[in-house]
Order: structure tokens, then sequence, then C-alpha cells
């Protein structure tokens, strides 16, 4: 009995869950500086409970088996959201402080929000998927609008909160839908339920469909993607790159995990949705971005852009999809990383850096950052030899296997189009004459500067070793 | 043979070149240090890759100097790279004219001298890299990769358009290499192989042929470039600085030739014998009226661009018409084309220093003043003319031989386009060169100085030496292309 008690608690979720109370106090109780040693907490805790994950054992789950999952696939995402959150964390540190908003909640908000994550990505059953979305998307919204005299931070978490909550009610309704027709909340037992049948029938159709747009909300795919550019645009710079960096993270592997656990055998159902979400989200992401001047908006755009491709690999649903998946979100979150990391320390006049033009003439004042930000805008744009090539090729790969001839072209087509703005920030740094050179100012505290060149390193050198991640991804089970 | 990895390591010199100068620092003193780095660096890629010349083993038509070893870990993908006799003579083009450029923009390239020169080297490794490569995959990595540094070069160094201009190229030639992305992913579905030697022994069905040819087709041809695909090159060579116009005409448009032979002749032979009647249409239309095109140019840069167009139309006619004399004819007129368009460029470059204009008009009796640049432009000019001597004769002869094999309406087209290219040529030459000096600012200009001819002279030496004596250069190519034609035919003949 004891012995139980003692592996409950090294279950990587309850751990997380614990620490975060621990965190809670640990700021609240603190004197001096309390901002900056919840966040170093913080950060140890994820440390641990990325070991954690690492060493957990499929035993740990017997208990919890009707509402949790265990697969590599699942570990996978785990880690890799663990990762996102350090990352995030340790690069807004300073922005924080910079802007002083030393609010000690915010990174216990990011730890509740990220616990909410493992336990999404995990879920195998309608109700704990449902209550893990609501964990981590409440504390978003009150990330969101957490600079409370901002009103702009204000306006973002408002509208992230009402389109958030409608799209949990829709998603809530397609379960009600769902489990009707299924009479199970399990995955598991869904897909038995439906391995009967050849057909989905009425009722069971519209829960799909309710749920898909539910997701579709939570990964920001088209047309359900309004939201993203006005959270991203509202919310303070640090709390956009959490956004942009984690949560997809798992919405994403939530709903890999919706599509291919329960309703595996209902292809024909739900990838025509897919495939629309896909197209659609490619051509708006690279069409809208071209016309922005804000870069947290073309961020915005860009992200939905790269979740067009990554649903490719959904519609592909065969392994080699399972491992695009994972290859892309590797990189999407290693390429993310490493803009935020020098976006949260680019000063222009003492103000943080908006507009994409103010970004002129950074290449003569300072080089080394203007290279940097244009190797992450040449492998965010998928050019040769830099990871994003990677991560579009294994797409591509897994939709030509599935003979998916036409949306590998439109794909291909939507990245030129994207390419055009990616290249447009190179053109800024580098073609544009500025004349008031120097006031744009580049300071980096030393944790961040290791998160930025350790996520360099990975994106120029990935080609010279790649086969690290691709055998592991290629050995995940959903 | 030897047993070092020479091919590594002339694909990779440069980019250590490359690394050393990032560590320089750039100020007044030391931008010197980056040149002379840069072409130290350069130079000796040249001399190696000259080795490759000398230890060629000229009686064995596929892959020399094989260097392979696993990359991924998945699927079948090598990093596999090796010579044969239609790369040789490429990569020698890439490493011969890039010391030549960063020659050429010594003293022209004034702000951010390290960015030029870290462009240049990188650019020259991705190059080589593009030619040596036998895996598909990593064939299209350099490919794409070559676009990172030539949108640089364009777009910082250019003239006033250059952003536009580096824009244009840039998607332009991605829109097309993406689709070979595809392509190339559906051949390795079908073959489960990425070994070019592979692929060229495979056999895809009529249809998937069909289908690849095309996709192929548009990443080629925009790079050659066809009519009516070739818009984006006026402009990226006029706004291009002059080493980047010289390694655009001398080498990346090759790329496109290259492709062809490999990929299009080689995997794809039956697709290939569908298209011909369209290659050979755009082909002859492409001469033609780029030519006359460029008899209505006022700007010297954009003149020469448009010959280029129509050079290259003679290539794909020789390409396409797969027989040994039509492919002996393109791989001479490519070589031939890479050394005389660049010498051109360059040449145009030495007025423009001087001057700082392009326009025809502003020039002539430039012979009063500058007799010795007078004759080697006049070589050059010849060299682009086709005249007999010179290596523009040898690769359009050939090819015109091999079209009386096909059809004589192809012949009259080409000849036609030569007789054009007689006349823009001759015409340019006597408004700049011929008469008396007009233009009161012309009046103080001085001949080449001697770094401007430590770079043409050799340009010069080597159009005539090709000319003279072909077979140096045709020997070593010989098998490997009659290879191609073997495989094509037996294709064909099932």
């Amino acid at each position: 009995m004891l012995n139980n008690i003692y592996n409950i608690f090294f279950i990587p979720e309850i751990f997380l869950a614990c620490s975060s109370f621990v965190c809670l106090l640990f700021g609240l109780f603190l004197k001096k500086n309390t901002f900056r040693q919840t966040s170093n907490l913080a950060v140890f805790v994820l440390l641990l409970t990325i070991l954690l994950v690492y060493y957990d054992s499929e035993s740990n789950f017997a208990n919890y088996k009707s509402l949790f999952s265990h697969s590599s696939f699942i570990n996978f995402f785990k880690i890799l959201a663990l990762l996102g959150s350090i990352a995030s964390i340790i690069i807004s540190k300073d922005y924080f402080l910079g802007i002083k908003l030393k609010n000690f909640e915010i990174p216990v908000l990011f730890l509740f929000s990220t616990l909410g994550m493992m336990l999404m990505i995990a879920s195998n059953n309608l109700m704990s998927m449902y209550l893990a979305i609501e964990l981590q998307s409440l504390s978003l919204y009150v990330t969101a609008a957490i600079k409370r005299d901002s009103i702009s931070s204000a306006e973002s978490g408002v509208k992230y909160f009402i389109l958030g909550a409608l799209s949990s009610g829709i998603l809530l309704y397609g379960f009600s839908l769902i489990y009707g027709f299924t009479g199970s909340m399990n995955f598991d037992d869904i897909s038995f339920y439906l391995s009967k049948y050849d057909n989905l029938n009425l009722g069971l159709i519209f829960g799909l469909v309710f749920v898909m747009v539910g997701l579709a909300f939570k990964v920001s795919a088209v047309p359900f993607h309004m939201w993203t550019p006005d959270v991203y645009e509202g919310a303070p710079n640090s709390i956009t790159g959490f956004f942009a960096i984690v949560p997809k993270i798992a919405a994403v592997a939530l709903i890999y995990r919706f599509c291919l656990v329960p309703f595996e055998n209902f292809y024909l159902e739900w990838s025509q949705i897919i495939l629309f979400l896909s197209i659609a989200s490619m051509f708006l992401g690279a069409i809208a971005a071209i016309a922005q001047s804000n870069i947290k908006r073309l961020l915005a755009y860009s992200s939905i852009g790269h979740i067009g491709y990554i649903l490719i690999a959904l519609v592909a649903a065969n392994d080699d999809g399972i491992k695009a998946a994972s290859i892309y979100m590797f990189s999407y979150m290693i390429m993310n990383v490493a803009v935020f990391a020098i976006l949260l320390s680019l000063k222009v006049k003492n103000e943080y850096l908006i507009n994409i033009s103010d970004l002129k003439g950074l290449s003569k004042s300072n080089p080394i950052v203007s290279l940097s930000i244009s190797i992450i805008m040449l492998s965010m744009a998928g050019i040769p030899p830099f990871i994003g090539f990677f991560g579009k090729f294994y797409v591509f790969i897994a939709a030509i296997e599935q003979e998916l001839y036409v949306l590998s072209v439109l794909g291909v087509l939507a990245s030129v189009i994207s390419a055009f703005y990616y290249l447009r920030i190179i053109k800024i740094m580098y073609f544009d004459e500025s004349k008031s050179e120097g006031i744009i100012n580049f300071q980096i505290s030393f944790q961040s500067k290791i998160i930025l060149s350790l996520s360099l390193f990975v994106i120029i050198c990935f080609i010279f070793y790649p086969s690290l991640l691709i055998n592991l991804s290629a050995s995940l089970t959903i | 043979m030897i047993d070092w990895p020479l091919v590594s390591v002339i694909i990779f010199l440069p980019l250590i070149g490359a690394l050393i100068i990032l560590f320089i620092k750039e100020d007044e003193l030391t931008s010197i240090n980056i040149k002379w780095a840069a072409l130290l660096a350069t130079l000796g890629t040249f001399i190696l890759s000259l080795i490759l010349w000398l230890q060629f083993d000229y009686s064995n038509p596929s892959y020399q100097y094989e260097e392979k070893f696993r990359w991924f870990d998945d699927f079948n993908f090598f990093y596999h790279v090796g010579v044969d006799g239609i790369s040789l003579f490429m990569i020698l083009l890439s490493t011969f004219l890039t010391p030549l450029c960063i020659l050429a923009s010594w003293n022209n390239i004034k702000k951010r001298v390290k960015e030029y020169m870290l462009s240049f080297l990188f650019l020259e490794t991705v190059m080589i890299g593009m030619f040596a490569s036998i895996d598909i995959l990593l064939f299209y990595i350099f490919f794409e990769a070559v676009l990172i540094p030539m949108y640089l070069i364009i777009g910082i160094w250019g003239g006033n358009r250059r952003i536009y201009a580096s824009f244009k190229f840039f998607l332009y030639t991605l829109l097309g290499s993406v689709l070979m992305l595809i392509a190339i992913i559906v051949m390795y579905r079908n073959s489960s192989s990425m070994s070019i030697e592979f692929l060229q022994g495979n056999y895809f069905s009529y249809n998937t042929q069909l289908f690849l040819w095309l996709a192929f087709f548009a990443s080629f041809a925009v790079k050659i470039p066809m009519w009516p695909f070739h818009t984006w090159l006026p402009d990226a060579h006029v706004e291009a600085p002059t080493a980047g116009s010289v390694i655009l005409a001398g080498v990346l448009l090759k790329m496109g030739g290259y492709g062809f032979i490999r990929f299009s002749l080689g995997m794809l032979p039956e697709a290939t014998e569908f298209f011909i009647p369209l290659i050979m249409t755009l082909s002859i239309v492409a001469i033609v009226y780029t030519s006359l095109v460029a008899l209505a140019q006022t700007d010297i840069k954009k003149l020469i661009a448009y010959s280029s167009v129509a050079h290259m139309g003679i290539v794909t006619i020789g390409i396409f018409l797969v027989n040994q004399q039509g492919l002996e004819g393109a791989m001479m007129q490519m070589i031939s084309h890479g050394l005389v368009s660049a010498a051109l460029f360059l040449c145009v470059g030495v007025i423009y220093d001087r001057m700082h204009t392009r326009e025809i008009e502003f020039y002539g009796g430039l012979v009063q003043r500058m007799p010795l640049y007078a004759t080697v432009f006049m070589i050059f000019m010849l060299g682009s003319v086709g005249l007999p001597g010179t290596s523009g004769f040898i690769g359009e002869f050939l090819v015109i031989v091999g079209a009386f094999k096909f059809s004589s309406y192809v012949v009259i087209g080409a000849a036609f386009g030569i007789i054009l290219s007689a006349v823009y040529m001759l015409y340019l030459y006597k408004r700049i060169i011929f008469g008396t000096i007009t233009n009161n600012k012309l009046a103080e200009i001085l001949d080449i100085n001697t770094r401007e001819k430590i770079i043409l002279i050799p340009l010069a030496i080597s159009v005539i030496l090709l000319g003279i004596f072909p077979n140096l250069f045709l020997d070593p190519m010989r098998l490997s292309l009659e290879l191609i034609i073997t495989n094509y035919e037996i294709a064909n003949a099932k």
C-alpha cells in the first residue's frame, strides 16, 4: 500500500500538479524577487517532470486506464510540450521584468496550463479530454489578460475567453452526441462499438463534426482561426510566445489521437473535414500574412499555415503521417522558440519590437542577430538545408504514400506563397537602407542565450545527423 | 587513383573558407584579409578540381571518385557524391568562375564585404555539391539552397530595382523546384531508392513518367530558362552585381541543362520521347524571339541576358535530339556559354565600374582609348556569335549536325537564330567600340588594369582553347553521354 502511494506521486501529472501548488505557495510566501525565483522553480519542476515522463512506465497507468492512455506518441508530445514550456518561461523572464509585470502567478499559470496539456495529450476519454482542455484554456485566458492595466491585453483575454468558451460548448455538445449514440465515453470502447458498423449514423456524424469544429478552434485551423491574430497581437509578447509554442503541440496531439483512436475506421468521414481545414489553413496562412505589418500577427498567420501542413499528415493517416507530424511539430517548436527568444530581446527606442519595419538596418547594427533571424525565416519557409525543410519533406512523403497528389501540390504552392512574407523580413533587414542606425538594442540574458543558441544549432545542424529524431519519431505508436 | 575523399573536399573547402571568414571582424583594414581568404579558398578549390580532371578515367562511363555513407536511417538516402563525364566540366566551370568573380568584385564591392564573400563561398559549395550528388535528395537540397545566396547577392548588392528582381528570381525558381520535390518523392515511392544511378535504370509506368516529366520540366525550364519561363532572367541579370550575373549566367543556368540530361533523359525516356516536339517548338521560339528582343535592347546587360536565353535554346535543342552530336553539342554549348557570357558580363562590368552606366547610347569609340579592352571583348563577342576557332562554334555546329538527323525545320530555326546572334552581337560591338568618341565623358576612360587582365585573359585563352581542341573536353564526357543515349534507346525500343 505504501509502495502504491509512493508510485502515485511519481506519475508525472500528479507530480506536476502537486509541484504547481508548491510553486504557488512558494511565490506567496517569498518576500523578494518573487517572480524570478518562482520562474526558476517552475523551470526546475518542469525539468523533473520531463525525467519522470521519460522513465514513466505503463503500470503506473493501470488505475487510470479508462481516463488516460499511455504510448510512445503521447510521451513524445508530452516531452515536446514540457520542453516548449521550459524554453518559453526562460526566454520570457527578462521581458516580464522589463515591462514590470512581476506577478509570480504567471509561471504558476504556465505550469497549470502545461499540466492541462499533458492531460490533454494523454486523455483517453471524452470527459477527461474536456476537463484537460478546460484546465489548459482557463490558465491561458488568464495569462492573456494578465497585464490588467493594458486595454489590448484585456481585450485579447476577453476575446480568447468568449471564443474559447463557445468552442468548448460546441465540443461538449459533440461529446454528448457521441456519448448518446455509442453509450460510452472511453475512446477504446467507442472504437470497439463502432467497429461493428460500416457507416456512422447521422447523430454520430453530427457529433464528429461538432468535435472537429471544437478541435479546429484549439489548433486554430481556418475557418476557426479568427481569434489567433487578435489574441497574439493583444497579449504581451512573452505570453504570445507561450501561445505560439506550447498549446499547439497539445492540440495537435489531441486532434491526432481523437481521429486515429476512436474513429480510426471512419477515415472517410473525418478526413474530408481535415482535408478542407488543411487546404484552407495553408492558403489563408500564406496569403493573409503578406499584408501584416505587426510581427506578432505575422507569426500568428504563419502558425496557422504550419497547422495546415501538420493536418496534411493527419489526412495521410498512416505511420508516415504520425512520423511526419512528430518531426514537423518538433521543428515548429524549435523555430518558434528561436524566433521568440530573439523577439523578446529586441528593443526599439526602449520599446519592445512590434512593427516589422523597425527591423530596418538590423543587419548593420547587429549582423549576428539578423543572420539568425534570416536562418529561422528560411527554415520556416521550408528552404533546405534547415530543419523546416525536413518537416515539410516528411509531410509530403506521408501524403504521397497515401496518393494525395493534389493535396501535396497545393501544399507546395502554398509554401511558395508563404516564402514571400518570410523573405520580406530578410528584405527589410538586409535590403532596405536605414537612415537611423543603432536604434535597435539587443539585450539577452545568459539563459535565453543558451536557449537561442541551442535552438539555432538544431535548426542548422539537423541536416548533419537527422537520424536521431527521425528514428525516434518512426518508432512512435499512437 | 586517389584514396582520400577528393570530391567532398572540393565541395566543402569553400564552406571552410566561409567559416574562417565568419570569424574575421570586418572593418576598413581587415576587409582586404577577407578578400584574400575568399580568393585563396576558391583558388584552392579550383586547383583541387583540376586534379579531378587530370586523374579522370576516360574509359569509364559511370561515376568516379564515389563516396557513399548512410545519412538517413529510415529511407534509402545516402550522402553519395561522385563525378562522371557530364558533371566533371560543370564542376570545373563552377570552380573556375568563382575565383574570377571574387577578383571581379575586389574593388567595386565596398559595403558588407564579409557577407558578400560568405555568400559567394556558400554559393560555390552548393553549386559543386549539386553537380556532384548522386543521391536525388542531396541534389534537391543543394539545388534549392542555391537560391539563398543568390537572393542575397541580388538583393543587397544589386542595382535600383534589386528588390523586385531578387523576389522574382527567388519565387519563380522556388515554384519550379517545389514541384520537383513532389516528383522526387513520387519517384522514391515507386522505386524505394534515391540513387540517381539506380533510378536511371528504373522503369516508371508511362503515365507516371508523363507527370514526373512535367514536374521536372517546371523546375528545369525555369532554371535554364526556356521561353516563356524566362522573364525572371533579364531582371535578375540587370539588377545583379557583375559577379552575380557571371555566376548566374555561367553556372546557374547550366543547372537546368544538367537536370534535363540527368533526369528527363536519364530517368524518364518515354515521356521525353513524347514531349520532344514541345521542347523543340519552345526552343525555336526562344531562339528567334529572344534574339529579336535582344536586338532591340538599350541596356548592354539586358542584351546579353536575352542572348543567354537564345543560346540556351540551342542547348535544349541539342539535349532533346538525344543523339551523340546533339548531346555533345549541348554540353559544349553549355561550357562555352558559361565562359563566354561570364566574360561578356565581366566586360560590361569593366566599363560599368568606370562610367556607372550600361546604356549602349552612352558609349561609342572605346577602341580609341581602350585597345586592349576592345581586343578581348572582340574575342568573347565572336565566341558568342560562334565564329570557327572559338568555343561557340563547336557547340552550335554539333547541335546543327545532330539536328539534321531529326528534322530540317529545327535546323532552319536554329541556324536562323545563329544568324540573328551575329546580328545583335556585331551591332552591339559596333555601337560601343567602333567609331570616334562622341561623348566627352569617355575622353579620359582608362584601359583595363592588371587585375582585369588577370580576370579576362584566362577566359579568353580558354574560349580559344575550347574552339581549337574541343576533344580535350569532349573525350571525357563522350562515354557518359553514350551511356545515357543507349539507355534511352533501349527504353524506347521496348
